[in-house]
């Protein structure tokens, strides 16, 4: 069938005309990108609705070679999803900030920005879609590539060091993880999911090896966890985040961290198995590390006197709920950490521009005092920045209340009490930190608008809108989208 | 005690090697001030995954997997397997290793030191 090569297009064609932007002028390598963009959004659209209404998942072998000297890519109804999610929420990202883009990087930068972005686009797509985890491995470090270049593309201070300290962290993290690959491998003989989780059930079973398993397991989850910002390894996180220009801040938080996480689902669920994750006790410490995260990760945000500091510590809660979800190490569970990436990053791409706004407004300072009243000088950020907040809190009909639930039952059903407590105390938490900004930005102030704010910005309103309107369907259709997730996980 | 010793020395010995140098490289990424001495110990690290791998993928006795002498049967040739993937490692880690070099020229060029804590304080002291 044709569109079964969609998958291979989705990985070639940004990586392909990403040396093409590098050499074109900023506003036609700028449109080239989101032409690429949209064309992806739609090749993965397609590729979705032909999985839902076939019904079964499909392989594309790379070259015709199989399984063990073979690379494959995967797509069940959840690649197609998470493929879905990724790409709009790239194009949302680069449409709302295009703007902001244009100021914080420097003229003759503009199009590496968005050669950065298609490369990121390419990496992401191909981690989405991997079977084979060495592939898997070089795209984890294609995408690190991209993403320190779109925190020290920024002009602005502190970026560098920034960009640095993101590197250091996330080497230490690949370096790890290969390690780990490297232990499996040697183990099983094999790089492809499903062919290295039948031979680690052997393994397993003689128990010969079950030391060297250990080993392999822990060095992956201690790997993609730091290099997803998983507590306490998000010390390269606050600045990174709130440094960088705000289509970076989107990119990075709402999509790389969670392309790592989707990884490493994958290789829990596919190649290493739920069994032998639970069996092996790193579960029982990501719950202990993912309710810390969760916690302090919210007290951290409280402390904030600066709005973008705040939203990036409250970054690294969110990702506390997904681990939290992962530790339960069931089918279900899985389903909710998939559902929780998504909300998480459909209302953290959103808060980022929408922050940028209301700074924008307000004379460019970014401490709560100044925020006054902005809301009645940005509209639409206002509105944007509350569903936002609200969504990331749990209020109903939005994503986050919808991932919010999934994660507690998927924790009342295996009756893990602190995954609750730490749910209900981190909501708290989340109602002090956004009800104050939401709060100081609708309370009226002396300050008079100025000029920026009546201006009508095209790309900013279009995209906001359709972040709002993607929140309110993740709220409202989390059954539907719960059940294409869950029956791509019955697949895997 | 002397059993563990040759275990560990004589029978894996490129693995024991592998593992000391990964935590050298892994520390001295971590740990040390200095920024090239850092990226020194990034290519340490991964230099010491690619010796486990490429030990793993050796076996004594066997050929190369090169075809000239006309010997077709498989079991007389090493899986080339590991060799590819250490060579597709080594290209990524020279990628990373370009990049971690070229921010730290400009970060140099910039705070004119390479010392980490030397350049986080004038950071801070700029943000006042």
């Amino acid at each position: 069938m044709l569109w079964q090569n969609i998958p291979i297009l989705l990985v070639l064609l940004p990586l392909g005309l990403s040396s093409l932007t590098a050499v074109l002028k900023p506003k036609a390598s700028r449109a080239l990108m989101l032409g690429v963009n949209t064309v992806c959004l739609c090749l993965s659209a397609i590729m979705l609705c032909e999985v839902i209404i076939n019904g079964e998942a499909f392989t594309v072998k790379m070259g015709e070679v199989g399984a063990p000297f073979g690379n494959e890519l995967f797509v069940s109804h959840t690649e197609a999803f998470v493929a879905v999610g990724f790409d709009l929420i790239m194009l949302l990202s680069l449409t709302a900030s295009g703007r902001k883009v244009k100021q914080d990087v420097a003229p003759n930068r503009t199009s590496l920005f968005y050669t950065v972005c298609s490369l990121m686009l390419a990496a992401l797509n191909a981690i989405t879609l991997t079977n084979d985890i060495f592939s898997g491995y070089v795209f984890l470090e294609i995408s690190t590539i991209a993403a320190a270049a779109l925190i020290f593309v920024s002009n602005a201070r502190g970026t560098l060091m920034a960009s640095m300290r993101y590197m250091i962290m996330n080497l230490l993290g690949s370096g790890m993880f290969l390690f780990g690959l490297a232990i499996l491998y040697s183990l099983t003989g094999e790089l492809l999911f499903p062919s290295m989780k039948d031979k680690l059930a052997l393994v397993e079973a003689e128990g010969k090896y079950s030391g060297a398993l250990f080993m392999g397991l822990t060095l992956i989850t201690v790997g993609l966890s730091m290099k997803s910002a998983l507590f306490p390894f998000h010390t390269w996180l606050p600045n990174a985040y709130s440094l960088s220009t705000p289509a970076s801040s989107s990119i990075l938080s709402s999509l790389v961290s969670k392309a790592y996480i989707f990884l490493y689902i994958k290789i829990i669920s596919k190649s290493v198995g739920l069994d032998v994750f639970m069996q092996s006790g790193t579960a029982n410490v990501l719950l202990a590390y993912s309710a810390l995260a969760i916690v302090i990760g919210s007290i951290d945000a409280i402390q904030q006197h600066n709005v973008r500091r705040m939203i990036s510590y409250s970054s690294v809660a969110q990702i506390g709920y997904i681990f939290l979800a992962i530790s339960f190490g069931t089918d279900r569970a899985m389903g909710a950490a998939i559902f929780q990436i998504f909300a998480h990053s459909a209302a953290k791409a959103m808060l980022f521009p929408a922050v940028d706004r209301l700074v924008e407004v307000s004379g460019g300072n970014e401490n709560f005092r100044d925020l006054r009243g902005s809301g009645y000088r940005a509209p639409l950020a206002g509105i944007a920045f509350t569903v936002g907040a609200f969504s990331i809190v749990g209020i109903p009909l939005l994503g986050g209340f919808s991932a919010k639930v999934y994660i507690a039952s998927a924790a009342s059903g295996i009756r893990q009490y602190v995954a609750l407590l730490a749910l209900a105390v981190s909501t708290v938490l989340n109602v002090i930190y956004f009800m104050r900004t939401f709060v100081t930005i609708y309370r009226k102030s002396d300050r008079q608008s100025n000029e920026l704010s009546f201006r009508f910005l095209p790309g900013f309103s279009v995209a906001i809108t359709a972040f709002i309107l993607l929140n309110l369907c993740l709220g409202l259709g989390a059954g539907r989208v719960m059940k294409v997730i869950s029956d791509g996980i019955s697949l895997w | 005690m002397k059993d563990m010793l040759n275990t560990l020395l004589i029978e894996h010995m490129h693995e024991t090697a592998a593992i000391v140098l990964f935590c050298i490289g892994f520390t001295t990424l971590l740990l040390n001030r200095n920024l090239i001495k850092k990226i020194i110990g990034f290519s340490m690290m991964d230099n010491a995954i690619y010796l486990f791998l490429a030990s793993y993928g050796y076996i004594d006795g066997k050929l190369s997997p090169i075809y000239v002498s006309g010997n077709t049967d498989p079991s007389l040739y090493i899986n080339p397997l590991p060799a590819g993937l250490v060579l597709t490692g080594i290209v990524v880690s020279v990628s990373v290793t370009a990049i971690m070099l070229a921010l730290t020229v400009r970060l140099y060029r910039r705070y004119h030191t390479i010392n980490i804590d030397e350049i986080s304080e004038i950071v801070r002291r700029e943000g006042k």
